[in-house]
């Protein structure tokens, strides 16, 4: 593991060398995924593409959404619209430690200098019904990441098993550009004709956002999205697996899995707004994981997720 | 004979799992091969976060020959009968031998089982160990169905002697053995090929891996109080914290960083909860001032720096970390200052127990004992119940969100900045007390009374729900509890009532208002939404629960009002037994307790069967008393004669069917002997009956123990049985006097022996 890479400059440099690492390992480079999610696992390649028996490998960035670590703009090191970059692969390669060792070096951390750490940490997932194995990677006593053998998504035993890292970017890239304060970070390079930083770019939109989740969002809308998207997503898995018009079997996986994803989503801004108590928190969660089973259920009835007729 | 060397090679175990799998390890591998035939000399495991490995001395080579000889039927018998003969042998009937029985010929099957080579046996047993390990939680990787706790890469299995080293072929899956292994991960990657354990070991060592983890945990600490020392300071002592850190290592590296200026001014509990919590940081401390100055930790690899970037970016998170506790810390300060109210209110909305109401009812209940208690213990009631009604705010207060383990410690800071006398503040963090057998006992009189009230409240109320333990099942830690009471009791020689303290009157009218409180909340709601369903025009929403919600709602406060009501009912008949019934269960902890001390089960019951059996401090006193007492040569004789003088009498009793118990009159008396007794019985009994009212039950059985001779005496020269009717009655009667003396101090008949 001889290391020769500089230090990058930039944000937007660790992800490009994040998706030019991973290509060049043969990853399939995605795109983020079109709607507000969590995290990255939330992604259908991720989510979806873990259950069943095909293998499957991709790597993305995900802008993910927690709108309860709003802060206006205000912390340096939490907003409440952050990155997740999210490698999958599946099977798991026996060599992923090593391939991860490696994204590592290509972005500027040097083996020889840093103390990495693999340290216990069993990652689960409520509201998918997921769980897995693995650890926190610690870099100099911080975590940089979340490496996870996945072993039930959507309550179903995962078959191979997917082996998933994901990289909080704000966070790794304080640490590796040396700043204190995620918003001094250059966004493009610090020598660029308009040179930006993380906070040009998010700051206003930042505390736009945390206005809006904790005092304006109408929970009413809200409480009614909640229940559209639950009624949706039962009504599009109601429906047979042979399409009349078509003469074919789809089953309408993936679109049932939106209006889950979305049903998270309004929770999550429910949850912003306080109006859910601790108790209705945990009949919720219950809700959605029930959506996120349905669709589990769906996806191996259909050919990416294993069926054969 | 061989030596053998297994070497399990895989992803970074936990640290918590280490430890117990290497015995886990040791103990399957060594007990299959011992089943199987084959010893050994002498066992070692070892651990890693990257392997477990464990090494047998002077193992067989082979497992020894084994020959069985099993009787069949006669040579007479039914074919049947052969035939189940031989199929259960697998053997034909030629071989089988026919040998004269004491009942005839008969078929004997010799079975030689012969030796196997270790190898053999070695290479099944750790298959079935892999396959079967008992990891506490365990996973699955890539295509394949094996469990490992992470994913196995390596199995290094061989034996070796003069002659030289053999790989143990085993095969786990797509795994197959060699005698192969890898070092540091980082400082000495690749491939290492071992001949025998010590070159395992050494070459191990030369490629950055510290195989044995107490040699890990003795350099870490070697290295972190000599860098303390250096600048005059102390590393705090954490075993737990030792043995996790010198499991996440390979390669121990050990740096001293510096805490932020701006932090030092937190409290040391909350420098050290967060620093351990969170970064496995080691405290160090100026001994001087008692202020936690500095931080250790352990790297897993030497660096060209030394160390410098790894500690310069440890300190960066820590500050971070301390930044959000001073953020807590301030905001709980405010809250502190001006009295604490909002959380004491925020405590009405947690939930103690679902059938035992809220935190706050359930610091109500304390609050009103503590004040019952406090004049037993010497306390002011009022600052009983003040304390009382303040020791658990802290509950609901930032810090001990995020750091539960500091609760009392920070509520004792609280209080203090509350303005509250440092006798109230300190009730936070004793109330508590003691946690463990080992635990300090509180002794200041408001903190025994509020710990005393915290932990009969505690018992009271789960009995009151019929929630005691079972067997192993302790969930609420009551016999902790118990043990509590009896430890604060005994220690701080309280002379308390338990049964009285058990019946206090508040306990029993809050528990019962409590529940009538539950079963009116429980019956409005049921109205409420029955109400609802009828109501046609009712708008249903999301947030209001749909029809369906509501339906099951409903059905779920159905069945809670029969369990409320259920519970309620049983308190008009079993509330009034509950202090009867948890005073057995105290008797029983204690037992434990004293058995723990050398007092044996049978002198406790001696005791347990006098009255004022509810006063701990007078029950153990005298059960010090008897055990010494019968430890001697005086009291394991009067014993004997106690028991003879009883035996005569209750055989006596029974036959005439009358109780010999008074009119033994010294003008019957006939001997010597018998007069002596009579007098030796007074005069004990002039002795005895003082020092029993003052509680001197060494002084009792000193005088007891007089009576030793006289009655030894007695039994040697009188034949109590006379033919005189007169002289036999005032016999027995002398007897009975004997038995109750001797029963007066305690109940003798228990004592075995």
């Amino acid at each position: 593991m001889a290391s020769q890479t500089t230090t990058p400059r930039s944000f937007q440099e660790i992800i490009l060398r994040l998706q030019a690492y991973w290509a060049e390992k043969g990853c399939a480079m995605l795109q983020p995924y079109d709607m507000e999610v969590g995290a990255g696992t939330f992604h259908p390649a991720t989510t979806l593409r873990a259950l069943g028996s095909k293998d499957w490998t991709a790597a993305y960035v995900q802008p993910s959404r927690r709108p309860t670590d709003g802060r206006y703009g205000d912390s340096p090191n939490r907003w409440q619209h952050y990155y997740q970059y999210q490698v999958i692969i599946k099977p798991s390669p026996p060599d992923l430690q090593d391939l991860y060792l490696g994204s590592l070096e290509a972005i500027g951390i040097d083996m020889k200098m840093h103390d990495i750490r693999f340290v216990e940490d069993d990652w689960e997932s409520p509201t998918l019904g997921a769980w897995g194995l693995g650890w926190e990677v610690w870099c100099d006593g911080m975590e940089v990441s979340q490496f996870t053998y996945f072993q039930q998504v959507g309550g179903h035993d995962c078959h191979p098993v997917s082996g998933e890292l994901t990289y909080g970017l704000e966070r790794l890239a304080m640490y590796v550009l040396g700043f204190d304060d995620g918003n001094e970070m250059p966004f493009n390079a610090p020598d660029a004709p308009i040179p930006l930083t993380y906070g040009d770019v998010f700051r206003e939109a930042e505390a736009q956002y945390a206005r809006w989740n904790f005092d304006v969002a109408d929970t009413d809308t809200l409480l009614q999205h909640f229940k559209d998207a639950e009624a949706e997503c039962a009504r599009i898995l109601e429906q047979p697996a042979d399409d009349p018009k078509t003469g074919r079997r789809i089953v309408m996986a993936q679109p049932a899995y939106d209006q889950c994803i979305k049903a998270s989503h309004v929770f999550n801004l429910l949850d912003a707004r306080g109006v859910i108590s601790v108790t209705e928190r945990q009949a919720y969660i219950g809700r959605v994981r029930a959506l996120a089973k349905a669709c589990a259920d769906a996806f191996v009835q259909t050919d990416a997720g294993g069926y054969a007729a | 004979m061989p030596d053998l060397l297994i070497e399990l090679f895989s992803e970074e175990i936990p640290a918590r799992m280490q430890a117990k799998a290497a015995a886990d390890l040791q103990k399957r591998v060594t007990d299959g091969l011992v089943e199987a035939g084959i010893t050994y000399a002498g066992a070692r495991a070892y651990s890693t976060p990257r392997r477990l490995t464990l090494t047998l001395s002077d193992m067989l080579a082979r497992s020894p020959d084994l020959r069985e000889e099993r009787k069949g039927p006669r040579a007479d018998a039914p074919e049947k009968a052969l035939e189940g003969f031989l199929r259960s042998t697998g053997l034909t009937k030629d071989q089988l031998e026919l040998r004269d029985d004491k009942k005839g010929q008969t078929y004997f099957a010799v079975i030689d089982k012969p030796g196997r080579p270790a190898a053999d046996i070695v290479a099944e047993v750790l298959e079935d160990t892999i396959r079967n390990f008992p990891w506490p939680k365990s996973m699955r990787w890539g295509a394949g169905s094996l469990r490992w706790v992470r994913p196995l890469h390596r199995i290094l299995c061989i034996t070796y002697d003069e002659q030289g080293t053999e790989i143990v072929p085993v095969t786990v899956d797509h795994i197959t053995s060699s005698d192969i292994t890898e070092g540091h991960r980082f400082m000495a990657p690749g491939e290492i090929k071992v001949t025998s354990f010590e070159d395992y070991e050494a070459k191990l060592k030369k490629a950055h891996v510290v195989l044995d983890a107490q040699e890990r945990a003795d350099h870490i600490w070697a290295d972190a109080t000599s860098m303390a020392f250096a600048q005059g300071l102390e590393v705090v002592d954490d075993k737990g914290l030792l043995a996790e850190v010198a499991g996440l290592v390979e390669w121990p590296v050990v740096l001293m960083g510096e805490i932020g200026e701006q932090f030092l001014d937190l409290p040391p509990e909350v420098l050290q909860s967060s620093m351990k919590e969170h970064q496995k940081f080691f405290s160090v401390r100026n001994p001087k001032t008692g202020r936690i100055e500095k931080f250790v930790t352990v790297a897993n690899t030497e660096t060209p720096d030394n160390g410098a970037t790894i500690l310069a970016g440890n300190q960066k998170v820590l500050a971070a970390r301390l930044a959000d506790a001073v953020f807590f810390w301030e905001n709980d300060l405010r809250i502190a200052k001006e009295g604490m109210q909002p959380w004491l209110d925020s405590l009405g909305k947690v939930t103690f127990h679902n059938k035992l109401g809220t935190v706050a009812d359930q610091i109500d209940r304390i609050a009103a004992l503590s004040r019952e208690i406090a004049p037993v213990v010497g306390a002011d009631a009022d600052a009983a119940e003040k304390a009382a009604r303040i020791a658990k705010a802290d509950l609901a207060s930032e810090m001990v969100y995020e750091f539960p383990e500091l609760q009392g410690i920070m509520g004792r800071y609280y209080i203090e900045r509350a303005g509250e006398a440092p006798e109230i503040a300190a009730v936070a963090e004793d109330h508590y007390a003691p946690l463990g057998p080992s635990d300090d006992v509180p002794t200041a009189p408001v903190s025994v009374a509020v710990a005393l009230a915290e932990k009969i409240d505690k018992l009271t109320a789960f009995w009151a729900i019929d929630e005691k333990p079972t067997g192993s099942k302790d969930p609420f830690a009551l016999r902790r509890a118990a043990l509590g009471v009896i430890r604060l009791v005994l220690e701080n020689n309280l002379k308390l009532s338990i049964l009285a303290a058990l019946s206090s009157e508040s306990l029993t009218k809050q528990v019962t208002e409590l529940g009538k409180t539950l079963l009116s909340d429980v019956s409005s709601k049921i109205e409420e939404i029955q109400k609802r369903l009828s109501d046609p025009n009712y708008v249903w929403t999301v947030l209001g629960g749909t029809r369906e919600d509501k339906e099951k709602e409903l059905a779920d406060l159905k069945i809670r009002r029969e369990e409320v009501g259920s519970i309620l009912s049983n308190y008009q008949t079993w509330f009034p037994q509950i202090p009867s019934d948890l005073l057995s269960f105290f008797h029983d902890r204690l037992k434990v307790y004293l058995r723990d001390q050398g007092i044996r089960h049978d002198v406790i019951d001696a005791c347990l069967a006098m009255p004022g059996n509810d006063d701990l401090t007078l029950l153990v006193k005298r059960a010090n008393a008897l055990s010494d007492f019968l430890k001697t040569d005086d009291g394991e004789n009067l014993l004997q004669g106690f028991k003879r003088a009883n035996n005569i009498l209750s055989q006596a009793e029974e036959k005439d069917g009358v109780e010999y118990s008074y009119g033994a009159d010294v003008k019957f008396a006939e001997t010597d002997e018998e007069r002596a007794l009579f007098k030796a019985l007074v005069d004990a009994d002039a002795e005895i009956t003082p020092a029993m009212q003052d509680e001197d039950f060494a002084k009792a059985m000193t005088a007891m123990a007089a009576l030793r001779a006289p009655i030894d005496a007695f039994f040697e020269a009188v034949q109590v049985n006379a033919d005189s009717a007169t002289i036999r009655r005032n016999r027995l009667n002398l007897l009975s006097r004997i038995r109750t003396i001797c029963l007066s101090v305690a109940d003798l008949t228990r004592v075995e022996g």
